[in-house]
């Protein structure tokens, strides 16, 4: 009798197998055992449950403020302090996060949604998708994007709107690219050759074919997008130009602070910038997580 | 596992004085998935000024072995039993002591010489550096006249010019013959030669093998020949060991293992050769494939495609071999029932 | 070689041109440079100027004509302070020269022993701590990090050992009246440059640890092992050297956005930079600034774009110039 031992998890992987369901909870069971990527996924649940639970889970209500109070540190009472207008600052960093949050979101979905069109329109047509794609992203590569961001917001105002559309606008490039590449490399696939020689439409293609190899590569993208996105906002806000008081975002909190350097309510600056540097980080942890589920070979 | 005891063990002392003795060697490499097995129990010597052949299967060992013997395998692997060389016991020495053999006493030609030679140095700084490394008094001159000596011994024309080149100025044989030229240039006792010629074209690959030849006529030094090529064996080698699924199966001169194979797979691979001093009806191959590491049977890896597999004696089988004739032994245990069945 | 350079130069002008054009469009449909004069009421000066600047031509007539301008040095003055164009944006350069070459300078050095370092000792305890930091530096919002700093490392330990005076300073480059190289340079540059850095040092510490894990996993590594050649001399000469040709590349396209870049840090630290010069200049609507502002960042990351071709071309005798 030979004793045979039963193989212990994917002997050989072939690329039809990685997609059917069994691929798919590999996937799934690759990203888990990536400790940090789970770390980050309920880290970040937890964050948005509490910002955009804010009316439920924050101490204090909105805008509450207590002129009597004023600044104070923290406390049992207000865990963060209070501002200038005695606002309960936990309270009031929740309620920014909302905006912040939604801000990094929208700017992710928009971008990669339009970047993954325009560059699977471009990787597998060519012609002039091409060329707008290449053109674009050469400008974007030769000025400062905050410069650029700066000017178009300057120009239309800054709501939340119109931050997220001017993030999007610069942001679809990056996603463009990566999945003309990919679509490209992807097209000359038999299993592309052989669904093209049985007739299938170029729209079919792309959306059966095509994006669900792409899927890895969008998640990816997009974790990154919205990490990209909060920064950014943050950024703009410090400028000058982001999300405007009485509206508050964790950049405009941190804007606010910013001139409290080196007074003793400098203790205002810390609590938001943790909530960006924390929620980025996430981020940038399930994008590590959906990198290696994606990819077993492309791990460095 | 070890439980033969109705087959005589054959006794490893080979009529030349050995160069390098390999004895119960063991690599096992930890993964995440449990314990791969690549070298199980393998034993052989090599003679000095010898060549042989380690043929097999790729998965079946030869290459880790190899590696084994220059300590050049990965943090995960395990090696055990025991390697001398000269005496010395290679597994216990310090990787710094190691390094005073490697290159020096026993050097390598690697497979892919595109990827094995250093995209970034000029060929003759590489072979230079070969050089250097184990004498570092020599002068720049010196090193400059030696490199362009191995250059010209390993025939590759104007060597001077070549020198200064990069490897992918080199075609696929020229730069086969860098590796060669980089092997042999501090005059090793031992050259382990990792599938040689795998990547050429054919008449290349007739070169490359050429080159060899003469270079060990003219250094004497021993050869250990890894392929999966049964002709350039035959063309080569002394000697002759066979690799199924990290065990020896087969050991003996390459003319009685070439002629009389006793164990079921060198046959098989044999017969799966074409031949043209001897008319065959059809090529014929050996059902199935190669055990993977983690899902090898008991006893003989080879019993599950064997034709003339005993289940009850076979799964028995261990690592020891059984002599057939002088110096040729084999690891089929059934090999005195199975002898004329040819 | 030379005609490589020559012929990357002349096709970055049709992409330097389109995007000075766009902003061109763009600056002016945002701001009205006379915005100031309007308010006057003095019709006739208003008039006078529109038909000094050419405003009442079409924009792109406009633009040409400022182009010529431009070209032949007429860069105008500024609406803002009244000041030379060109006088300005030189200075603002020369003072973001030197953030760039300090922090380009400290961040290679740090990112490159770091990335060595955290490479050949893959999962040591060592490696953990810095990877950990890098994570923690990409994640990090540049102006949050700057006020952290100067909180830190200026108001504290002025503040807990009573000092006249922070360590570092986080106002400008120079104390009023001083100026050169000396130790009061180095504490006003000290804070800025390691917020700059930070960034910097923790991404090019991750790409230079990742390029040297793949140099050292290569056949020719092993081939160098088999030669017995000291693990010191592979990591030197064969690891650093393979992983040094693209490690290039990514720092001189880094630099180049910096130049533009710094909009942050010079505000944070009030230096009279680049960054500032723009801020400055658009919340101004001083077009004329702005548009030449753009033109010279452009230019500067065509020329280290250029820069990180050409270094990467010498450092790897495989890439052949065309």
């Amino acid at each position: 009798m030979s004793v045979q031992r039963a193989p212990v998890g994917p002997v050989a992987e072939t690329a039809s197998a990685r997609r059917d369901l069994s691929g798919r909870r590999i996937v799934a069971k690759r990203f888990l055992r990536h400790r940090l990527a789970a770390a980050g996924t309920v880290a970040l649940l937890a964050l948005a449950t509490c910002c955009f639970g804010a009316s439920w889970i924050a101490p204090y209500p909105r805008n509450a403020q207590d002129l009597l109070t004023g600044a104070r540190q923290p406390s049992i009472a207000h865990w963060l302090g209070t501002d200038d207008l005695g606002r309960d600052y936990l309270s009031e960093v929740l309620y920014a996060g909302q905006v912040s949050l939604s801000i990094g979101l929208c700017v992710a979905v928009l971008s990669t949604a339009l970047g993954t069109l325009v560059g699977a329109i471009a990787g597998f047509t060519g012609g002039w998708a091409e060329e707008v794609i290449m053109r674009v992203t050469d400008l974007f590569l030769i000025v400062p994007g905050i410069a650029v961001l700066a000017l178009a917001l300057e120009g239309l105002g800054p709501s939340p709107v119109t931050i997220v559309l001017v993030l999007t606008g610069l942001g679809w490039t990056v996603i463009a690219r990566v999945v003309r590449s990919q679509v490209i490399s992807l097209r000359e696939k038999e299993f592309v050759e052989a669904a093209r020689v049985i007739g299938a439409s170029g729209v079919r293609i792309i959306t059966r074919h095509l994006l669900p190899n792409l899927v890895g590569v969008i998640a990816v993208n997009m974790s990154l997008a919205v990490a990209g996105a909060i920064i950014l906002e943050s950024t703009l806000s410090f400028l000058g130009f982001g999300i405007q008081p009485p509206q508050s975002s964790w950049g405009n909190l941190l804007t606010q602070a910013a001139s409290l350097v080196g007074t003793p309510k400098a203790y205002l600056l810390y609590a938001p910038g943790a909530a960006i540097l924390l929620t980025v980080l996430a981020v940038n942890f399930v994008g590590d997580g959906l990198r290696d589920a994606f990819d077993p070979q492309g791990r460095k | 596992m070890e439980a033969v005891s109705h087959t005589e063990v054959v006794s490893h002392t080979a009529s030349p004085p050995e160069l390098l003795r390999v004895r119960d060697l063991t690599v096992e490499y930890r993964t995440d998935s449990g314990t791969a097995v690549a070298v199980e129990g393998l034993s052989f010597d090599v003679a000095e000024g010898q060549t042989l052949g380690i043929v097999g299967e790729s998965g079946s060992g030869k290459s880790a072995a190899s590696m084994a013997i220059m300590g050049l395998l990965p943090r995960s692997a395990r090696v055990t039993g025991s390697i001398r060389f000269r005496g010395r016991e290679l597994l216990s020495l310090a990787d710094s002591e190691l390094r005073e053999i490697r290159g020096r006493r026993i050097a390598v030609i690697f497979q892919d010489a595109l990827a094995a030679l250093n995209p970034m140095m000029t060929v003759g700084a590489q072979i230079a550096e070969a050089v250097r490394v184990h004498d570092p008094s020599t002068s720049r001159a010196s090193l400059v006249e030696r490199a362009t000596e191995l250059l010209d011994v390993v025939g590759i024309p104007s060597p001077a010019t070549r020198l200064g080149q990069y490897p992918h100025e080199f075609s696929g044989g020229m730069r086969q013959r860098v590796m060669i030229a980089m092997g042999i240039a501090n005059e090793p006792d031992i050259l382990i030669a990792d599938e040689p010629t795998t990547a050429l074209d054919v008449t290349v690959q007739a070169q490359v093998l050429d080159v060899i030849r003469r270079v060990q006529e003219r250094t004497r030094t021993s050869v250990m020949l890894i392929t999966h090529d049964l002709g350039v064996v035959a063309g080569l080698a002394d000697r002759v060991m066979v690799m199924y699924a990290g065990r020896k199966v087969e050991e003996g001169p390459v003319e009685p293992v070439f002629y009389e194979p006793s164990h079921p797979y060198t046959r098989g691979l044999l017969a799966a050769l074409p031949r043209i001093d001897r008319r065959t009806a059809r090529l014929t191959q050996i059902p199935g494939r190669p055990p993977q590491p983690g899902e090898r049977p008991a006893g003989c890896p080879f019993q599950p495609r064997c034709p003339h597999a005993e289940p009850a004696v076979c799964g028995d089988a261990g690592t020891v071999p059984v002599a057939v004739a002088d110096s040729h032994s084999t690891a089929c245990v059934r090999v005195h029932e199975i002898g004329g069945d040819r | 070689m030379l005609r490589f350079v020559i012929r990357r130069l002349v096709y970055s002008v049709p992409v330097v041109a389109a995007a000075s054009l766009i902003l061109f469009w763009g600056v002016r449909s945002t701001f009205d440079p006379l915005a100031k004069l309007r308010q006057g009421h003095d019709a006739g000066a208003l008039r006078r100027e529109v038909a000094r600047l050419g405003l009442d031509r079409p924009v792109l007539e406009q633009y040409v004509l400022w182009m010529k301008a431009f070209a032949t040095g007429g860069w105008g003055t500024s609406t803002r302070t009244g000041g030379d164009v060109r006088a300005m944006i030189g200075s603002a350069l020369a003072t973001t020269v030197q953030l760039v070459f300090w922090g380009v300078l400290l961040a290679t050095v740090l990112a490159l022993g770091i990335g060595v370092y955290s490479a050949v000792r893959q999962y040591s305890a060592g490696d953990y701590v810095l990877t950990a930091l890098s994570y923690l530096g990409i994640a990090m919002p540049a102006f949050w990090c700057g006020l952290i700093l100067i909180q830190l490392l200026a108001v504290w330990p002025k503040e807990r050992f009573g000092l006249a005076e922070p360590p570092l300073y986080f106002v400008g480059l120079h104390s009023p009246g001083r100026s050169g190289f000396d130790m009061d340079y180095l504490r006003h540059l000290a804070l800025p440059v390691i917020t700059l850095t930070i960034s910097l040092i923790a991404s090019w510490s991750r790409f230079s640890r990742a390029s040297m894990l793949e140099a050292l996993s290569s056949d020719y590594v092993r081939t160098a092992r088999a030669k017995g050649v000291p693990s010191r001399q592979i990591f030197v000469r064969h690891a650093l050297r393979n992983s040094l040709a693209s490690f290039v590349t990514v720092v001189a396209l880094d630099s180049a956005i910096l130049f533009g870049g710094l909009v942050v840090t010079e505000q944070i630290y009030a230096i009279p930079g680049m960054g500032r010069l723009f801020l400055a200049s658009m919340l101004a609507g001083d077009v004329f600034v702005l548009i030449p502002w753009m033109l010279i960042v452009a230019l500067a990351t065509v020329l280290f774009n250029l820069a990180a071709d050409l270094g990467y071309a010498l450092l790897d005798p495989r890439v052949v110039l065309r």
